[in-house]
Protein backbone atom coordinates (compact mmCIF):
# COMPACT_ATOMS: atom_id res chain seq x y z
CA UNK A 1 0.00 0.00 0.00
CA UNK A 2 2.87 2.32 0.87
CA UNK A 3 4.28 1.74 -2.59
CA UNK A 4 1.03 2.69 -4.25
CA UNK A 5 0.85 5.81 -2.09
CA UNK A 6 4.37 6.80 -3.08
CA UNK A 7 3.42 6.35 -6.70
CA UNK A 8 0.26 8.37 -6.29
CA UNK A 9 2.27 11.15 -4.66
CA UNK A 10 4.68 11.09 -7.57
CA UNK A 11 1.78 11.13 -10.03
CA UNK A 12 0.37 14.18 -8.29
CA UNK A 13 3.79 15.82 -8.48
CA UNK A 14 4.17 15.05 -12.18
CA UNK A 15 0.64 15.90 -13.18
CA UNK A 16 0.75 19.15 -11.25
CA UNK A 17 3.54 20.09 -13.64
CA UNK A 18 6.43 18.90 -11.49
CA UNK A 19 9.46 20.93 -12.35
CA UNK A 20 11.91 19.48 -14.82
CA UNK A 21 14.01 22.57 -15.00
CA UNK A 22 13.10 26.01 -13.80
CA UNK A 23 9.89 26.24 -11.81
CA UNK A 24 6.89 26.14 -14.12
CA UNK A 25 9.01 25.88 -17.27
CA UNK A 26 8.32 23.23 -19.88
CA UNK A 27 10.87 20.43 -20.00
CA UNK A 28 13.26 20.60 -22.94
CA UNK A 29 13.81 17.69 -25.35
CA UNK A 30 17.09 16.64 -23.64
CA UNK A 31 15.22 16.61 -20.31
CA UNK A 32 12.25 14.72 -21.75
CA UNK A 33 14.60 12.11 -23.22
CA UNK A 34 16.25 11.74 -19.81
CA UNK A 35 12.92 11.36 -17.99
CA UNK A 36 11.63 8.74 -20.46
CA UNK A 37 14.89 6.78 -20.35
CA UNK A 38 14.99 6.92 -16.52
CA UNK A 39 11.39 5.70 -16.32
CA UNK A 40 12.36 2.71 -18.47
CA UNK A 41 15.42 1.87 -16.38
CA UNK A 42 13.33 1.98 -13.20
CA UNK A 43 10.85 -0.54 -14.56
CA UNK A 44 13.66 -2.82 -15.76
CA UNK A 45 15.20 -2.75 -12.27
CA UNK A 46 11.86 -3.53 -10.63
CA UNK A 47 11.45 -6.45 -13.06
CA UNK A 48 14.93 -7.74 -12.24
CA UNK A 49 14.05 -7.65 -8.56
CA UNK A 50 10.90 -9.67 -9.35
CA UNK A 51 12.90 -12.17 -11.40
CA UNK A 52 15.20 -12.69 -8.43
CA UNK A 53 12.44 -13.01 -5.86
CA UNK A 54 9.27 -14.42 -7.39
CA UNK A 55 8.40 -18.06 -7.95
CA UNK A 56 5.06 -17.26 -9.57
CA UNK A 57 5.01 -18.24 -13.26
CA UNK A 58 2.80 -15.34 -14.31
CA UNK A 59 4.80 -12.77 -12.38
CA UNK A 60 8.05 -14.08 -13.86
CA UNK A 61 6.59 -14.00 -17.40
CA UNK A 62 5.37 -10.43 -16.86
CA UNK A 63 8.74 -9.30 -15.46
CA UNK A 64 10.53 -10.81 -18.48
CA UNK A 65 8.14 -8.92 -20.78
CA UNK A 66 9.00 -5.69 -18.95
CA UNK A 67 12.75 -6.24 -19.29
CA UNK A 68 12.42 -7.08 -23.00
CA UNK A 69 10.09 -4.22 -23.99
CA UNK A 70 11.66 -1.45 -21.88
CA UNK A 71 15.13 -2.47 -23.05
CA UNK A 72 13.95 -2.28 -26.67
CA UNK A 73 12.34 1.15 -26.13
CA UNK A 74 15.42 2.50 -24.36
CA UNK A 75 17.69 1.22 -27.15
CA UNK A 76 15.49 3.09 -29.64
CA UNK A 77 15.67 6.18 -27.44
CA UNK A 78 19.47 6.00 -27.25
CA UNK A 79 19.74 5.55 -31.02
CA UNK A 80 17.44 8.54 -31.54
CA UNK A 81 19.29 10.93 -29.20
CA UNK A 82 22.53 9.91 -30.90
CA UNK A 83 21.04 10.58 -34.34
CA UNK A 84 19.64 13.93 -33.20
CA UNK A 85 22.89 14.76 -31.48
CA UNK A 86 21.02 15.42 -28.24
CA UNK A 87 22.57 14.74 -24.84
CA UNK A 88 19.94 13.63 -22.33
CA UNK A 89 19.98 16.06 -19.44
CA UNK A 90 19.39 15.11 -15.82
CA UNK A 91 16.67 17.16 -14.15
CA UNK A 92 14.46 17.39 -11.06
CA UNK A 93 11.77 15.11 -12.48
CA UNK A 94 14.30 12.38 -13.34
CA UNK A 95 15.90 12.70 -9.92
CA UNK A 96 12.54 12.54 -8.18
CA UNK A 97 11.57 9.48 -10.26
CA UNK A 98 14.81 7.73 -9.34
CA UNK A 99 14.52 8.60 -5.66
CA UNK A 100 10.94 7.36 -5.38
CA UNK A 101 11.89 4.20 -7.25
CA UNK A 102 14.73 3.53 -4.79
CA UNK A 103 12.25 3.82 -1.92
CA UNK A 104 9.77 1.52 -3.66
CA UNK A 105 12.45 -1.06 -4.39
CA UNK A 106 13.54 -1.00 -0.76
CA UNK A 107 9.95 -1.63 0.37
CA UNK A 108 9.42 -4.37 -2.20
CA UNK A 109 12.66 -6.13 -1.41
CA UNK A 110 11.51 -6.70 2.20
CA UNK A 111 8.51 -8.72 0.99
CA UNK A 112 8.44 -12.40 0.10
CA UNK A 113 6.28 -14.94 -1.70
CA UNK A 114 2.68 -14.01 -2.56
CA UNK A 115 2.94 -10.73 -0.62
CA UNK A 116 5.82 -9.67 -2.88
CA UNK A 117 4.00 -10.81 -6.04
CA UNK A 118 0.88 -8.85 -5.12
CA UNK A 119 2.81 -5.70 -4.19
CA UNK A 120 4.94 -5.91 -7.34
CA UNK A 121 1.87 -6.29 -9.59
CA UNK A 122 0.03 -3.43 -7.85
CA UNK A 123 3.11 -1.26 -8.09
CA UNK A 124 3.39 -2.01 -11.81
CA UNK A 125 -0.21 -0.90 -12.32
CA UNK A 126 0.35 2.33 -10.38
CA UNK A 127 3.74 3.00 -11.97
CA UNK A 128 2.52 2.53 -15.55
CA UNK A 129 -0.52 4.71 -14.81
CA UNK A 130 1.79 7.44 -13.56
CA UNK A 131 4.21 7.24 -16.46
CA UNK A 132 1.40 7.02 -19.02
CA UNK A 133 -0.27 10.06 -17.45
CA UNK A 134 3.01 11.97 -17.61
CA UNK A 135 3.53 10.95 -21.25
CA UNK A 136 0.01 12.04 -22.23
CA UNK A 137 -0.13 15.32 -20.38
CA UNK A 138 3.47 16.51 -20.33
CA UNK A 139 6.16 14.59 -22.16
CA UNK A 140 4.45 14.06 -25.55
CA UNK A 141 2.80 17.52 -25.80
CA UNK A 142 5.99 19.26 -24.66
CA UNK A 143 8.41 17.40 -26.94
CA UNK A 144 9.52 19.61 -29.83
CA UNK A 145 11.29 17.15 -32.10
CA UNK A 146 8.77 15.15 -34.18
CA UNK A 147 10.84 11.94 -34.03
CA UNK A 148 11.06 12.18 -30.24
CA UNK A 149 7.29 12.84 -30.11
CA UNK A 150 6.69 9.75 -32.31
CA UNK A 151 8.86 7.50 -30.17
CA UNK A 152 7.16 8.72 -26.99
CA UNK A 153 3.76 8.10 -28.60
CA UNK A 154 4.75 4.55 -29.55
CA UNK A 155 6.10 4.13 -26.02
CA UNK A 156 2.74 5.26 -24.62
CA UNK A 157 0.90 2.55 -26.62
CA UNK A 158 3.37 -0.08 -25.40
CA UNK A 159 3.10 1.06 -21.78
CA UNK A 160 -0.71 1.21 -21.96
CA UNK A 161 -0.46 -2.46 -22.96
CA UNK A 162 1.77 -3.08 -19.95
CA UNK A 163 -0.70 -1.30 -17.68
CA UNK A 164 -3.54 -3.52 -18.89
CA UNK A 165 -1.34 -6.61 -18.57
CA UNK A 166 -0.38 -5.56 -15.02
CA UNK A 167 -4.05 -4.97 -14.14
CA UNK A 168 -4.89 -8.53 -15.26
CA UNK A 169 -1.95 -9.86 -13.26
CA UNK A 170 -2.88 -7.90 -10.11
CA UNK A 171 -6.48 -9.08 -10.44
CA UNK A 172 -5.38 -12.72 -10.79
CA UNK A 173 -3.20 -12.44 -7.67
CA UNK A 174 -5.98 -11.05 -5.47
CA UNK B 1 0.41 -22.55 -68.40
CA UNK B 2 -1.47 -25.82 -68.72
CA UNK B 3 1.63 -27.58 -67.53
CA UNK B 4 1.79 -25.40 -64.43
CA UNK B 5 -1.83 -26.11 -63.58
CA UNK B 6 -1.28 -29.83 -63.90
CA UNK B 7 1.76 -29.60 -61.66
CA UNK B 8 -0.21 -27.62 -59.09
CA UNK B 9 -2.96 -30.22 -59.16
CA UNK B 10 -0.42 -32.99 -58.71
CA UNK B 11 1.10 -31.14 -55.74
CA UNK B 12 -2.35 -30.84 -54.22
CA UNK B 13 -3.03 -34.54 -54.48
CA UNK B 14 0.31 -35.21 -52.86
CA UNK B 15 -0.81 -33.03 -49.96
CA UNK B 16 1.87 -30.45 -50.63
CA UNK B 17 1.55 -27.27 -48.57
CA UNK B 18 1.67 -25.19 -51.75
CA UNK B 19 -1.86 -26.28 -52.56
CA UNK B 20 -3.28 -25.19 -49.23
CA UNK B 21 -5.51 -22.12 -49.42
CA UNK B 22 -4.57 -18.54 -49.52
CA UNK B 23 -2.11 -16.74 -47.31
CA UNK B 24 -3.96 -13.96 -45.50
CA UNK B 25 -1.58 -11.20 -44.47
CA UNK B 26 -2.07 -9.10 -41.35
CA UNK B 27 0.31 -6.29 -40.56
CA UNK B 28 1.17 -5.27 -37.02
CA UNK B 29 2.12 -1.62 -36.76
CA UNK B 30 2.07 0.69 -33.74
CA UNK B 31 0.47 -2.03 -31.60
CA UNK B 32 -2.46 -2.66 -33.92
CA UNK B 33 -3.41 -5.61 -36.11
CA UNK B 34 -4.32 -4.36 -39.60
CA UNK B 35 -6.83 -5.41 -40.64
CA UNK B 36 -8.13 -6.11 -37.16
CA UNK B 37 -10.75 -8.51 -38.45
CA UNK B 38 -10.24 -10.92 -41.35
CA UNK B 39 -12.44 -13.52 -42.98
CA UNK B 40 -10.73 -16.68 -44.21
CA UNK B 41 -11.36 -20.32 -45.04
CA UNK B 42 -10.26 -23.56 -43.47
CA UNK B 43 -6.94 -24.44 -45.12
CA UNK B 44 -5.86 -20.80 -45.45
CA UNK B 45 -2.82 -19.59 -43.59
CA UNK B 46 -2.73 -16.34 -41.64
CA UNK B 47 0.60 -14.56 -41.65
CA UNK B 48 1.25 -11.71 -39.22
CA UNK B 49 4.08 -9.39 -40.14
CA UNK B 50 5.36 -7.35 -37.24
CA UNK B 51 6.62 -3.88 -38.20
CA UNK B 52 7.11 -2.89 -34.53
CA UNK B 53 10.45 -3.03 -32.75
CA UNK B 54 8.99 -5.13 -29.94
CA UNK B 55 7.73 -8.73 -30.00
CA UNK B 56 4.02 -9.51 -30.12
CA UNK B 57 1.81 -12.58 -30.11
CA UNK B 58 -1.50 -13.53 -31.68
CA UNK B 59 -3.13 -15.44 -28.84
CA UNK B 60 -6.64 -16.83 -28.97
CA UNK B 61 -8.80 -15.54 -26.11
CA UNK B 62 -10.25 -19.06 -25.85
CA UNK B 63 -6.85 -20.77 -25.82
CA UNK B 64 -7.08 -22.16 -29.40
CA UNK B 65 -3.74 -20.81 -30.65
CA UNK B 66 -0.71 -18.86 -29.50
CA UNK B 67 1.55 -17.53 -32.25
CA UNK B 68 4.82 -15.72 -31.43
CA UNK B 69 5.62 -12.82 -33.75
CA UNK B 70 9.14 -11.53 -33.15
CA UNK B 71 10.07 -7.85 -33.57
CA UNK B 72 10.42 -7.22 -37.30
CA UNK B 73 9.49 -10.85 -38.02
CA UNK B 74 6.51 -12.97 -38.98
CA UNK B 75 4.32 -15.61 -37.40
CA UNK B 76 2.01 -18.05 -39.20
CA UNK B 77 -1.08 -20.05 -38.37
CA UNK B 78 -2.83 -22.61 -40.56
CA UNK B 79 -6.58 -22.44 -40.11
CA UNK B 80 -8.12 -25.82 -39.35
CA UNK B 81 -11.48 -25.05 -37.83
CA UNK B 82 -14.55 -23.06 -38.72
CA UNK B 83 -15.53 -20.40 -36.23
CA UNK B 84 -14.96 -16.94 -34.89
CA UNK B 85 -11.68 -16.54 -33.02
CA UNK B 86 -11.02 -13.33 -31.13
CA UNK B 87 -7.35 -12.90 -30.27
CA UNK B 88 -5.02 -10.55 -28.47
CA UNK B 89 -1.33 -10.02 -27.76
CA UNK B 90 -0.28 -11.70 -24.51
CA UNK B 91 2.27 -8.93 -23.88
CA UNK B 92 0.01 -6.02 -24.84
CA UNK B 93 -3.64 -6.91 -24.18
CA UNK B 94 -4.70 -3.52 -25.58
CA UNK B 95 -4.16 -5.13 -29.03
CA UNK B 96 -7.26 -6.92 -30.34
CA UNK B 97 -8.06 -8.86 -33.49
CA UNK B 98 -10.47 -11.44 -34.83
CA UNK B 99 -10.33 -14.31 -37.32
CA UNK B 100 -13.59 -15.36 -38.97
CA UNK B 101 -13.02 -18.82 -40.43
CA UNK B 102 -15.59 -20.25 -42.85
Amino acid sequence: MGIVKTCAAFAAFLLAGGSAGAQGAKPTDPQIAHIAYTAGVIDIEAAKLALGKSKNKEVIAFAKDMVRDHTAVNQKALALVKKLNVTPEDNDTSRSLAQKADEERATLSKLRGPAFDKAYAENEVAYHKTVNGALETMLIPDASNPELKDLLSTGLKIFQGHQEHAEHLAEALK
Amino acid sequence: MRHALLLAAAACIAGNEACAGEVIKIKIDQLAYAPASVTAHVGDTVEWKNADFIAHTATSIEGRFDVMIPAGGTGRLELKKVGSFPYTCRFHPNMKGELQVM
